[in-house]
């Protein structure tokens, strides 16, 4: 345990490092968001005369829903840095010293932040660029980021033990997609609640990708409902803790097919 | 701490396949030790079981004085593992490679680069400290695995087939590196190879595992010295009866051991020299024709024909198919 936290830091810098001098992933990464963006946001535009959607422009709507969805996805694709170690042998190095194991899902999980940030930034400019308005101002931005990392740290874990079971790219890969586009379909990230059908309002109020949306969206209106926000911040964080102890669990099944 | 490694009737089972079935030695601490067996003999499973990545199906183990099973902390922290995978990070620096492993170990501040510095200087690739791993030659990312290994002044060193796809000069270097640091750095180090040559040049001791048990043991000399006199290779060619090839040399005064596979015939006889005279008239007499012949003195490979009934060569197929 008194390894965690020394060794969280030195795994997250080489995670970090190895990210910088890969810049071309981010910009790949932000490829999705500005089609979302820019065709969604165009497309979908008289969407908002629906009732549910309240009085603002669509892309006020969208843009917290597409850094959402950004998160989801990118950190959906974490355990893939796993299996790369798998492949190359450094998983093996790693787990015979004395590295600590809950260090190696922190440092996955950091690394994510950190990406998260930059992405939700970008997305949050071009949303601006486009003409959103968000009268929460920076206050409700720095909310939005911790909803997203948390969802992110959420996401990363599922996909880093997941990537400990199967060990192979294809099947994480399928796995990933098969979470995150459903989960992203039954939030309201691009419709409002009340414009749903009614079951994917019920499915909705259980569903993590939901409650980051709607803390993220809210906190960035003119009046936060906060006690809603502060709520649904604690679900993700304790979604978090649980996916992250959980995904620390599948060294063991990874070490049991040595 | 009287062995710095203990096996004992290590068995493991992966559903079905059997790949250890009660394998087990000792090692003297400060020692070269080369288990030496064909791909998929079970070598690589015996690492990552001293190695604490896999549990035996049943059996113990000690490395370092610590059981693998119960105390998995201690033994790591007692040991360094260079995988048979390069186990370096390609988009770091060789440094930086290298500082990792000195922080996991609780290596601090100006300690931790000294050491570091020291390595990349014992290892030659000072100068390339500052690149990317990705950029290094083949030959140089193996010596970055190796010199990984070394970081925290480990007393048991595991190298899992240093030199597997390294060129011959690499190679050699490679072999060089490994014997000056069980000469200086007073090191426990098990080399797991399926170059029967690298067992021969850098091994103090070593077993022969095969189908995941123990065929024999001893240093290089003792087991090549079980085999009295030379062996005589005859190559037939590709027209000639084997079977009556057979039937001659086995008729020789002085032929024991006559092996056939494919179209080479092997035999030991006293004095290789003086028996292919005879062998050749003989093969002439049952008009047998013959592409080449060759006398070798005993070799592991012989060793290994010996103890397992197929040569080295036929095992590595085998184990390929």
């Amino acid at each position: 345990m008194t390894t965690l936290v020394p060794h969280s830091g030195y795994l997250t810098r080489r995670m970090v490092m190895a990210a910088l001098r890969q810049p071309a992933f981010v910009a790949i990464s932000l490829v999705q968001p500005m089609i979302w963006l820019l065709l969604f946001g165009q497309l979908f535009k008289r969407v908002v005369e629906l009732p549910g959607f309240g009085t603002g422009a669509y892309i006020d709507f969208l843009t917290p829903g597409v850094v959402i969805m950004t998160v989801l996805f990118s950190s959906g694709w974490a355990g893939m840095s796993f299996i790369d170690d798998m492949d190359r042998g450094v998983m093996d190095r790693m787990l015979s010293s004395p590295v600590s194991r809950g260090a190696m899902m922190v440092a996955s999980t950091l690394n994510q932040a950190v990406s998260i940030v930059v992405q939700s930034v970008i997305v949050v400019l071009v949303g601006l660029l486009l003409g959103a308005e968000f009268p929460g101002g920076v206050p409700g931005v720095l909310v939005m980021l911790v909803a997203a990392t948390l969802l992110g740290a959420s996401f990363a874990s599922l996909s880093n033990g997941m990537a400990l079971v199967v060990r192979t790219s294809e099947a994480l890969i399928g796995f990933s997609t098969m979470l995150t586009l459903p989960l992203s379909f039954l939030s309201s990230a691009m419709m409002a609640r009340e414009a749903a059908p009614d079951w994917i309002q019920t499915v909705s109020s259980f569903n993590p990708v939901d409650w980051a949306v709607v803390a993220a969206r809210e906190a960035l209106s003119a009046d936060p409902a906060w006690g809603g926000v502060f709520a649904r911040l604690g679900g993700l964080l304790a979604v978090a803790v649980a996916t992250g102890l959980v995904a620390t669990r599948a060294f063991r099944s990874y070490q049991r097919s040595l | 701490m009287t062995h710095a490694i203990t096996a004992v009737d290590l068995v493991k089972k992966y559903g079905d396949v059997t790949a250890l079935n009660g394998l087990s030695f000792t090692v003297p601490p400060g020692t070269v030790f080369g288990l030496l067996g064909p791909n998929g003999a079970g070598k690589s499973t015996t690492i990552r079981i001293l190695t604490t990545l896999s549990r035996p199906t049943s059996g113990s183990a000690t490395v370092a004085g610590f059981d693998v099973r119960s105390r998995p902390d201690e033994v790591r922290r007692a040991i360094g593992v260079v995988t048979q995978r390069s186990g370096t990070d390609p988009v770091a620096t060789g440094r930086e490679n290298l500082l990792l492993v000195a922080h996991v170990h609780g290596m601090r501040g100006r300690a931790a680069k000294a050491r570091v510095d020291e390595l990349l200087a014992l290892f030659d690739l000072t100068g390339a400290a500052n690149r990317l791993a990705k950029h290094y030659s083949g030959g140089m990312q193996r010596k970055l695995d190796v010199a990984m290994g070394l970081v925290h002044r480990p007393s048991v060193l595991f190298l899992d087939e240093p030199t597997t796809g390294l060129d011959p000069q690499a190679r050699s270097e490679m072999w060089a590196e490994i014997a000056r640091l069980a000469r200086h750095e007073r090191l426990t180090i098990l080399l797991t190879t399926h170059y029967l040559e690298e067992a021969d040049h850098l091994a103090d001791h070593l077993v022969i595992v095969d189908r995941g048990r123990l065929v024999a043991q001893g240093t290089p000399d003792e087991l090549k010295s079980e085999l009295r006199g030379d062996a005589v290779v005859i190559d037939l060619s590709p027209d000639a009866s084997v079977d009556r090839a057979r039937l001659a040399i086995e008729g020789l005064a002085g032929a024991r051991e006559v092996t056939v596979s494919g179209r080479t015939i092997r035999t030991r006889v006293d004095h290789g020299a003086s028996a292919v005279p005879a062998a050749l008239a003989a093969l002439e007499r049952s008009s047998v024709a013959v592409a080449a012949v060759t006398v070798a003195r005993p070799a592991l490979d012989d060793v290994y024909l010996r103890h397992t009934g197929r040569t080295f060569t036929a095992a590595e197929e085998v184990a390929a198919r």
